[in-house]
């Protein structure tokens, strides 16, 4: 009885956390323009999304694609600096570690909205004229301590000895690094990635801030746009459908990844 | 000496700090070519730090060491032609059997026909053949051991250095990997240099064993000079078991011990000099009757320790010894034992008094280890340098060491029958040696006191 | 070997670059009128403007309900999702985790779709819910992280020397999820003032909050007095962690990264 009490509490709770994402995504397979109307199963909305048919495609397909060079170059940036740095922190002692891993922490711990008017303002100071390079800057920004999280951890519960062994036998430090150290990471490194992409395209304060006024659109703010215009076009419905899925499969990914890490730790 | 041909290794004035800590204090040391040298001692020593000097994992912060005649220390590690079995293994965990054997010999750029040879001749030779597509992380702790030998020897190196290489196996496993490491050692025909802090593995294994303790080598030898003739207090008793007792060395081949005196087969010392006597337990005759005994003494105790049984006897002037026998004894019972000449290790000893360096610094008062003690200056000038005589008799210890003002820890304790000889580690970092009834553990902190009439000065010359 | 902690230092010049520099021009353009000279007068007016500082309180009071239901609503689920008795899945729990880390602002908007079916009108009502709807997750997961890092022998001998279930609760299972509790008010209740946008969409344009104003100022041109009004965000921030006596960064570094 208490069990079935406590499941059921849990279910409710998930049920009405779920239901705006589920009633998207199950509208967005009817034609009705209106929310809440069904009007038979239909992929119509899909097709109108990916033709071209809706009344700002152009602009949709141009934030699409800025979401995702902005996103793959961030996580790319990121995981390297993340990694090198970590390398770099792991061989720090002291004072000194401490001190930048602190640094490392603020991002994380600031609200987007902090970190968005910081940076917006490190660029009208310096003059610099916002779009691509400040939005990626941006990211980078709030992506790589993440980078910094995932692979630090695994950095230090490496063997010591691993490194100096790979030296033993005549690798030089590079080699060392490159065919025992970095193999380590790898896993480590990918879902740091995998989370800075999925940060990424999922960021909407920070863009904001930063994409200044040029016209740059990430599917965010043009989500944003369209919904300030008076209500969601229905066409979003798909789109936003599909940006949930992409972000659940790719955190799905991430989690599974990161607990598998977890378990061998303790192997 | 350098030049020896039989010297693989040459270490001369090795020092090693962290920070403020001396882990090596000028360490002298020559690696024959071909013998298996074994560092021993108990951990802290700096037995390993030693061992990753000569790997190139560590820089030391004097001397020098050098490998056939050539400068070691001007090779980074990946450049030495010697390899290491790591203490836990240190195994690539993202490559197979093969590929963690193969690394060196790809490194090197060796066909591969060449190294597949190379790998499952050693394979065959650590007992591994038929793992070359293992996963490392599935293998037993013996079997990860020998693949990293096997990735270390297949490298053909001169020497191989091994830090404790047994030290995660169990007591079945590790007696197995002895007789393994020795016969491969013999077929190898390198050298091995091993670290450990097990003295009965070391015993074992090596042709020479390098005593250390605190940073010095307390004596090289082979396991017999060792374990026969321990060069002083700490190497008895660190190997095997022992009685360390205080004697009297009465005149060549006499000395006098336990209140009796004994024919021994040491010569060279002073008449009536001050020594220390070890007596292994295996090396007393105990027996029921007293006639023909050379004393007596009645048995505390009698454990069955497997093999022979531990008897803990009181002598009848108070001193206790411990002897091994394959007989059982009953406690009362008065013994009858005898002690052969051969069997009494005489040793110099190190001190006889704590002496150190001070400065009267006012009348009454005299400052050694960075500590001021009341003393009776008598005949003393303000600011004269004084040698400072304490006997160990004379060093109170205190529990409260909030009472004293020079404080430091027990850093070595040793039971001469029938009172502790302790070494007492100060802050400052130097040493005090004290005689105690009073039984101390390893580490406890302590107030030192030491009562005004019982230090000596002596007026050193400007 | 050494050498390599020099690989820290191109992050290190970043990280000064892009998070030090940010935050100290936030100062610097608080303490500056549009002239560029030092100056008082941001904060005063801050004080002075009714709209903005009634927003300010305003803002204040709905994330302390938020952060009140949120705690009500979240402890029991993360009780009951920590035990092994009242639930085997760890499923369950990751998906409470995942809708944490899809945008606020889609899932707002789609939660306003929801309002729109079910005919209910937008206001404070809304808005409560919504943000509810969206900060749950975040009160929910450090409760559920520390309850099941606590050691079950507690319980055990709190009820061998004679708890009832009911006092092992209170005498030991909620003060040892204190740390849990804490990091969830933390952070639940800054980010409910900070966000912007999502109370506009939740009350139709009704209710500002505070994020949203220094948006609008920010957006507006206004950066000296955008950046003053971030300042005090930032104190506000500063000063919940200090009550709450949430200094378990890791604790939160470890929530975001799922």
């Amino acid at each position: 009885m208490k069990k079935f009490l406590a499941q059921s509490y849990i279910y409710i709770l998930l049920v009405m956390l779920y239901a705006p994402l589920v009633i998207i995504v199950v509208f967005s397979f009817t034609e009705a323009r209106a929310l809440g109307n069904w009007t038979g199963f239909s992929t119509q909305l899909y097709e109108s999304l990916f033709t071209g048919g809706m009344r700002n495609s152009e602009a949709l397909s141009a934030a699409l694609k800025n979401t995702l060079i902005i996103a793959t170059v961030s996580a790319l940036v990121a995981t390297l600096l993340g990694t090198i740095s970590s390398i770099g922190i792991y061989n720090l002692r002291g004072r000194r570690r401490k001190a930048i891993t602190f640094l490392n922490n603020i991002p994380m711990l600031n609200p987007d909205i902090i970190t968005g008017v910081s940076l917006f303002l490190l660029f009208v100071s310096l003059g610099i004229s916002q779009g691509y390079t400040t939005v990626i800057l941006a990211h980078i920004t709030f992506c790589t301590p993440f980078v910094v999280l995932n692979v630090m951890p695994r950095l230090t519960q490496l063997n010591p000895n691993i490194y100096e062994a790979a030296l033993d036998l005549g690798a030089t430090p590079m080699q060392a690094l490159r065919k025992v150290i970095i193999p380590q990471l790898r896993g480590s490194m990918l879902t740091g990635f995998i989370l800075s992409f999925a940060m990424s395209i999922d960021d909407f304060v920070v863009t904001v801030f930063t994409k200044g006024n040029q016209g740059l659109e990430t599917l965010s703010t043009f989500i944003y746009n369209d919904a300030r215009k008076g209500g969601l076009t229905p066409e979003l419905r798909p789109l936003m459908s599909i940006v949930f899925l992409t972000i659940l499969i790719l955190l799905i990914i991430g989690n599974i990844r990161s607990s598998k890490q977890a378990k061998n730790k303790k192997k | 000496m350098a030049d020896n041909k039989d010297v693989i290794i040459n270490i001369e004035h090795v020092s090693k700090n962290f920070g403020e800590k001396v882990v090596l204090d000028d360490i002298n040391l020559q690696i024959k070519r071909g013998e298996f040298i074994t560092f021993l001692g108990p951990s802290g020593c700096g037995k390993t730090t030693l061992l990753r000097i000569i790997g190139g994992f560590f820089m030391p912060s004097g001397g020098k060491v050098e490998m056939e005649g050539k400068d070691l220390l001007a090779l980074p590690p990946h450049q030495r032609p010697l390899n290491t079995v790591f203490q836990r293994y240190a195994l690539f965990p993202h490559l197979d059997v093969y590929d963690n054997v193969a690394f060196g010999l790809k490194l090197k750029k060796e066909d591969n026909e060449v190294i597949a040879e190379k790998v499952t001749k050693v394979l065959r030779m650590v007992g591994m053949s038929d793992y070359e597509d293992r996963d490392v992380n599935s293998l037993s702790g013996g079997q990860q051991q020998r693949i990293a030998i096997a990735r270390a020897i297949v490298n053909q190196p001169k020497i191989l250095l091994l830090d404790e290489p047994l030290s995660a196996l169990d007591l079945k496993m590790r007696k197995d990997m002895q007789i393994e490491l020795k016969e491969m050692h013999q077929k190898l025909g390198i050298t091995f240099v091993y670290v450990t802090h097990d003295q009965e593995e070391a015993l074992t294994l090596s042709d020479t064993i390098v005593v250390m303790n605190e940073g010095k080598i307390q004596q090289i030898g082979t396991p017999e000079d060792i374990y026969n003739e321990p060069q002083n207090a700490f190497v008895a008793d660190f190997i095997g078991e022992s009685n360390i007792l205080v004697g009297t060395m009465i005149e060549d081949r006499k000395v006098s011990f336990i209140g009796h005196e004994f024919v021994c087969v040491d010569e060279g010392f002073e008449p009536n000099e001050a020594v220390d006597v070890v007596l292994r337990p295996e090396d007393i005759y105990i027996m029921n009757k007293v006639e023909g005994a050379q004393f007596t003494a009645v048995v505390k105790s009698c454990t069955f320790k497997g093999v022979h049984n531990e008897i803990f006897v009181e002598t009848e002037n108070g001193f206790e010894l411990m002897i091994q026998d394959y007989n059982h004894f009953e406690p009362g019972n008065t013994v009858g034992l005898i002690i052969k000449p051969a069997d009494i290790h005489v040793m110099k000893k190190e001190c006889l008094s704590n002496v150190f360096e001070g400065e009267v610094s006012a009348q009454g008062e005299v400052t050694f280890l960075d500590t001021v003690f009341d003393c009776n200056t008598e005949g003393f000038e303000v600011g004269d340098k004084v040698k400072v005589d304490v006997a160990f008799e004379k060093v109170d210890l205190l529990d409260h060491k909030e009472d004293s003002d020079l404080r430091g820890f027990v850093s070595f304790i040793l039971y001469k029958g029938d009172h502790y000889h302790l070494t007492i580690t100060t802050e400052g970092g130097d040493k005090l040696y004290v005689n105690t009834n009073d039984v101390w553990d390893k580490l406890d902190t302590v107030g030192v006191n030491i009562n005004a009439e019982d230090i000596r000065l002596t007026k050193l010359e400007a | 070997m050494n050498k390599r902690s020099n690989w820290a230092i191109p992050y290190a010049i970043f990280l000064a670059f892009f998070v030090v520099l940010p935050l100290i021009l936030i100062f610097v353009y608080a303490f500056r009128n549009t002239g560029g000279g030092f100056t008082f007068q941001n904060f005063i007016k801050f004080f002075n403007e009714p709209e903005v500082f009634n927003t300010f309180l305003y803002s204040i009071e709905i994330a302390a309900y938020n952060t009140a239901i949120c705690l009500l609503l979240g402890y029991p689920a993360a009780y009951i999702l920590s035990n092994n008795k009242l639930n085997k899945s760890a499923i369950t729990i990751m998906l409470f985790v995942l809708p944490m880390s899809i945008n606020a602002l889609i899932r707002t908007l789609a939660t306003v779709e929801l309002f729109d079916i079910l005919n209910v009108a937008l206001g404070e009502g809304t808005l409560i819910f919504g943000m509810v709807y969206n900060f749950l997750p975040f009160m929910i997961y450090p409760i559920y992280n520390t309850l099941r890092k606590i050691d079950p022998s507690y319980y055990e001998a709190a009820q061998d020397l004679g708890a009832s279930p009911f006092k092992t609760f209170t005498k030991v299972t909620f003060p040892l999820s204190m740390p849990g509790i804490q990091s969830g008010i933390t952070m639940v209740f800054m980010p409910t003032i900070s966000t912007f946008a999502i109370s506009e969409f939740l009350t139709n344009n009704k209710i500002k909050l505070f994020g949203t104003i220094i948006q609008e100022n920010i957006n507006s041109s206004f950066w000296n007095y955008g950046s003053a009004l971030s300042l005090i965000m930032l104190a506000i921030i500063a000063l919940t962690t200090i009550v709450t006596g949430d200094s378990s960064a890791d604790a939160q570094k470890g929530e975001q990264t799922v």
